[in-house]
Formats: structure tokens, C-alpha cells, sequence
């Protein structure tokens, strides 16, 4: 009896986590995925029926969810790779102790606080020209004709999200890459600098190799991430102008926030999923390929 | 050691203070507009301080906006998520940090899978489960919503607390026949607790900016939470800068004062999250 409730135990301990999860999460994802095929509008009553591949003919031949994906390729990449350099430089420069340290990085970590939709709306005013200084200061380098919001420009307006989220995001990469390099044995910097290395020197042979694993990792993880994150273009530019900034995460919400076309929805869903997917696939298989190569 | 070039020091301090302008300046911005009267909003467009400052737009949305309401309202789904799922994680997180069992490698492969897929696939099968159930447009909906969202994340992130807490003191108290429970209850949970409140204060934070599902869950202005209220403030009356600004800075407090609280854990927690922003 007692081998029994010792048995049962670490389920018991596990059970209402496990049991929110597969209610919460678990059984509406299968759902999503049934919706997919079938029509379920929202407003109409008598929708609901069994459309078979319907949906995803459609969405074939529709232009908007072309225009998203590269939208959502050219979000990402920028994104990613912006937080990552400034990232980077920053976790650098916070690594050595110096006057002040912690209030500097308590300073500089502090967007990562501040609650998605609020920074979005703080950079659409920034951005904005009667609130916000950006476009003035924008035109008196030169860089702009004229002081206007680059928010309603279709050429420009992508940018608009992706500061705003490189300012968020910035702290996430300083952070993982700061606890990486304080991870590194210090006196391996010593033997190389009396071994004659130069600052160039050991950067390269001591610190990159060191950060590469955390590196990838994270940005392989974050790359996903924010590929999904539409919370900063739903508040932004809610996907305008003529949708030069709908990603595909977006997209999706706005099938089903606005338009309450569920099983169109669902349909971009599965696809974005099975993207998704086959990226981390492909992750996979290069680390096999990699690992073997050695 | 050798002394490092002055300029160096000097190329780091400043690089070091361009992060933080970078960083700070548009939280100021918002401030600054926020105590920004409305006849100098205009003519004084982008002055780095208005020539006078008032608390106007701060009590007018304390007193004849709706937005006590929606600060009522977050605070509520939040602080409720946060307690809740820091009560199941403590539990799920322990099982995995003390136990070896069968199930426990589905459980955390179903937990990470949780963090891996898009939230959004969600928002139109989690809308139909609840609508027939009554629990949208309520902020109980919200809570049972965002405490499963959270739970993995907040497990994962325990686990790694009771990970440094040493066994043997639970089996210390086992042998003076004190069942595993109430070990866990009076040894182990006390000793967690810095653990424990930075569990609050993630998940307090991560409900706090949810976005999307309280858009589509909620729809009336009773029960809207506070992003739900300020984006329909917005496109409503889209040139109160000011009171718009002012209520931005009160739905900045309580982020600024947890994150003061969870600081020194960032690392744990992101860590933990893996994927979580």
C-alpha cells in the first residue's frame, strides 16, 4: 500500500498543472487544428460545416498571406539580428566590474519590463510627428524630406515595429549572453595575454568559442519567438499601411479578431505550424550534420 | 595588471551611457508628455521639458476615466495568475525536482512543447470553449487562460530553485517520520521563498502584458483590462495625447515595481522561459 502511494506521488504533485494544460492548451490546439477544415464563422449560425481543403485552396491563391510570410521573414531577420549585435555589445561592455555597475545594468535591462503593448504605443507616439520628436529630429539630419510618420509610409513602415522591438528585446540577449561570459574561467584571459594575445586575439579564440553554443541557442529559440510575437504590430500599425506590415502571426489574429472567420484562421495556423516545424527540423538535422562532420 | 588607456575607459563609459539614454528615453518621453499641459502640447512640440508642468492629465484619468476600472481589473487577472500558478508550479516543479518517475519525460516534453508553438493558433478554439461556458468577457476566463499559459514557464523556473536546495534535508525530516508532504510544506517551501517571488513576479509581469487574448476574450468596458482599455482609449479619442500618456505611465508602475523585485533572478527566469520573452 505504502509502495503505491509512493509511486503515485510525484503524479499527484504534477496533476493540476498537467491537467490545466492539456484543458487549456493541449485540447484547443487540437481543436485549431480540426477547425482548419471546416467553416466556422463566428456571426453566422449555420456555419460549421465540413469544408474538406477548401480553406487551404484559398489560401494559395491569396496574395495578403504571401505578402505576410515575407513580411514575417524580413520582421524576424532584422529583429534578430539587430537585438543580437546591440545585445552582444552591451553584455561586453557590462562583463568587467566598474563604478556604478549595477545601476547601469538595472537602467538598461528596464525595457524589458515595461509591457509589450505599452512599448508599442510608446514608439507609435515617438514615431508620431505632433507628439513625438523622432520624425523632426529625423528631417534635421537629413535623413527624411519632411517630418512625417514613417508609421503611414508603405515603404518605411516596417521599420517602425522592428526599433520597437529591438529596444524591448535588446535586454533578453544582453542578459543570456552576460551570464554566459561570466561563466568563462577567468584565467584563461591571463595565460593568453602572458602567452602575448591581444584584446583582437583572445576575443576570438577565448570568448567567442566559448559564447557559440549559447549563441545559436538562443537566437534558434528567439528566431521562433519572435516570428510570433505580434503584439508590438497589432498595437503599431495594426498590419497597415496596405498591409506592408501584417505578419503572419498577425494575419492570423486578425482573421480572427476582426473579420471572426475561425476556420480561415485555423487553416493560416496550421500552416504557420507546420513552418515552424519544419524550421526546427532543419535546426535539428544541421546539428546532426555538424556534429558528425567532426 | 596593466593600467587600461584612459580613452578606452572613457569609449565605455560613454558607450555605457548611450545604452541607457537608448534605453530610458522613450519611458521619459511618455512622462514628459504625460505632465505636458495641453496648450504647450502643440507650440512646444519637442522641447526636451515643457516650460511649465501640471498633474492635470494624471487626475483627470484618476478621477473621470474609466481607467481605475481597468488598473482594478489587471491587477485582479494578475495578481490572481501570479498566486495560482506559483501554487501548482511549486508542486509540478517539485515533482520534477525530487522524483523519478515514468511520466516524467512526457511531462516535460508536452511542458516545452507548450513554449515552443504560437499562442495566437489558440485565440479562436480557446474563444469557442469559453463562450458556451460564459467565461469570456470575464476576468475569471482570463485568470484560467493565463494561469495555463504561464504554468510550464513557472514550473521549469521552480524546479531550478528546488534544484539548489540539498536533499538532505527533507530526508533528515523523513527519518524523524515526517511524511514528504509536510516536508516539502515546512522545510523545503520556506526555504524557497526569494524562489517563490520571483515565480510572482514573472508571471505578475507576463500577465500584466498579455495583449491578444484579453482583445479577443473581453469586449465590454467593465470587465477590460487595462491594454484592452488603453488601446480602445486610443482609437477612440486619438488626440488626448496627454491622457493617454499619463494613463501609459500608470500601467508602467506595477511592471517597474516587479521588476525591481525579480532583478537579481532575470537570468534564472529567462533561462527557465527558454522561449519566453
Amino acid at each position: 500500500m505504502k509502495r503505491i502511494a509512493d509511486g503515485a506521488a510525484p503524479y499527484l504533485y504534477s496533476a493540476p498543472a498537467l491537467i490545466l494544460i492539456v484543458t487549456v492548451m493541449l485540447v484547443p490546439l487540437v481543436l485549431g487544428v480540426s477547425y482548419a477544415f471546416r467553416d466556422i464563422q463566428l456571426l453566422n449560425p449555420f456555419s460549421g460545416a465540413y469544408v474538406g481543403l477548401d480553406h487551404f485552396r484559398a489560401l494559395s491563391e491569396d496574395q495578403a498571406f504571401y505578402r505576410a510570410l515575407r513580411n514575417t521573414l524580413w520582421w524576424t531577420g532584422a529583429s534578430v539580428l539587430l537585438q543580437f549585435v546591440f545585445g552582444l555589445i552591451l553584455a561586453l561592455l557590462l562583463d568587467k566590474p566598474f563604478y556604478g555597475r549595477g545601476l547601469a545594468q538595472a537602467l538598461v535591462f528596464l525595457p524589458w519590463a515595461v509591457p509589450s503593448f505599452l512599448a508599442g504605443l510608446n514608439w507609435a507616439w515617438l514615431f508620431n510627428p505632433v507628439v513625438g520628436p523622432l520624425p523632426h529630429w529625423l528631417f534635421g539630419l537629413g535623413i527624411m524630406s519632411g517630418p512625417s510618420n514613417i508609421l503611414s509610409d508603405p515603404q518605411l513602415a516596417m521599420w517602425g515595429p522592428i526599433v520597437a522591438n529591438v529596444w524591448w528585446g535588446i535586454p533578453f540577449f544582453a542578459i543570456t549572453l552576460l551570464a554566459a561570459l561570466q561563466a568563462i574561467p577567468r584565467d584563461l584571459y591571463e595565460a593568453a595575454s602572458i602567452d602575448g594575445a591581444g584584446p583582437v586575439q583572445r576575443f576570438l579564440s577565448i570568448t567567442l568559442p566559448f559564447l557559440a553554443p549559447t549563441i545559436a541557442i538562443t537566437i534558434l529559440l528567439r528566431t521562433v519567438w519572435i516570428s510570433n510575437f505580434a503584439d508590438l504590430i497589432i498595437v503599431m500599425t495594426n498590419g497597415g499601411p496596405a498591409d506592408r506590415t501584417q505578419i503572419v502571426a498577425s494575419y492570423i489574429f486578425t482573421q480572427a479578431f476582426k473579420r471572426l472567420d475561425f476556420g480561415y484562421a485555423s487553416a493560416i495556423a496550421l500552416v504557420l505550424l507546420a513552418l515552424l516545424l519544419a524550421y526546427s527540423m532543419l535546426i535539428v538535422i544541421l546539428r546532426q550534420w555538424l556534429l558528425s562532420k567532426d | 595588471m596593466r593600467a587600461k588607456p584612459l580613452f578606452l575607459t572613457i569609449a565605455h563609459r560613454l558607450a555605457i551611457l548611450a545604452y541607457i539614454a537608448f534605453a530610458l528615453f522613450p519611458l521619459y518621453w511618455l512622462l514628459k508628455v504625460a505632465v505636458t499641459p495641453n496648450d504647450l502640447l502643440y507650440s512646444e512640440g519637442i522641447r526636451l521639458w515643457p516650460s511649465h508642468a501640471s498633474l492635470e492629465h494624471f487626475d483627470f484619468v484618476l478621477r473621470h476615466s474609466a481607467f481605475p476600472v481597468f488598473f482594478r481589473n489587471s491587477l485582479i487577472v494578475s495578481g490572481s495568475t501570479a498566486v495560482i500558478v506559483t501554487i501548482l508550479a511549486s508542486l509540478s516543479g517539485y515533482a520534477l525536482s525530487r522524483f523519478n518517475f515514468r511520466g516524467k519525460y512526457w511531462l516535460v516534453a508536452l511542458m516545452l512543447l507548450t513554449q515552443m508553438f504560437p499562442l495566437v493558433m489558440l485565440v479562436a478554439p480557446i474563444f469557442k470553449i469559453l463562450s458556451p461556458l460564459g467565461l469570456t468577457n470575464s476576468l475569471t476566463g482570463l485568470v484560467i487562460v493565463y494561469t495555463a499559459f504561464n504554468v510550464p514557464f513557472a514550473t521549469f523556473l521552480m524546479q531550478s530553485f528546488f534544484d539548489g536546495i540539498p536533499k538532505d534535508l527533507e530526508e533528515a525530516a523523513m527519518i524523524d517520520g515526517a511524511t514528504q508532504f509536510v516536508a516539502f510544506r515546512q522545510i523545503i517551501l520556506p526555504l524557497t521563498l526569494p524562489g517563490i517571488a520571483a515565480t510572482l513576479g514573472f508571471v505578475f509581469t507576463a500577465a500584466w502584458s498579455e495583449l491578444l487574448f484579453s482583445l479577443m476574450l473581453i469586449s465590454g468596458n467593465d470587465q477590460a483590462t487595462f491594454p484592452v482599455g488603453l488601446l480602445s482609449f486610443v482609437s477612440k479619442f486619438s488626440v488626448d495625447f496627454g491622457q493617454m500618456m499619463a494613463a501609459g505611465v500608470l500601467a508602467l508602475i506595477p511592471a517597474c515595481l516587479f521588476f525591481l523585485l525579480i532583478q537579481r533572478y532575470l537570468v534564472q527566469g529567462l533561462t527557465a522561459g527558454a522561449v519566453k520573452g
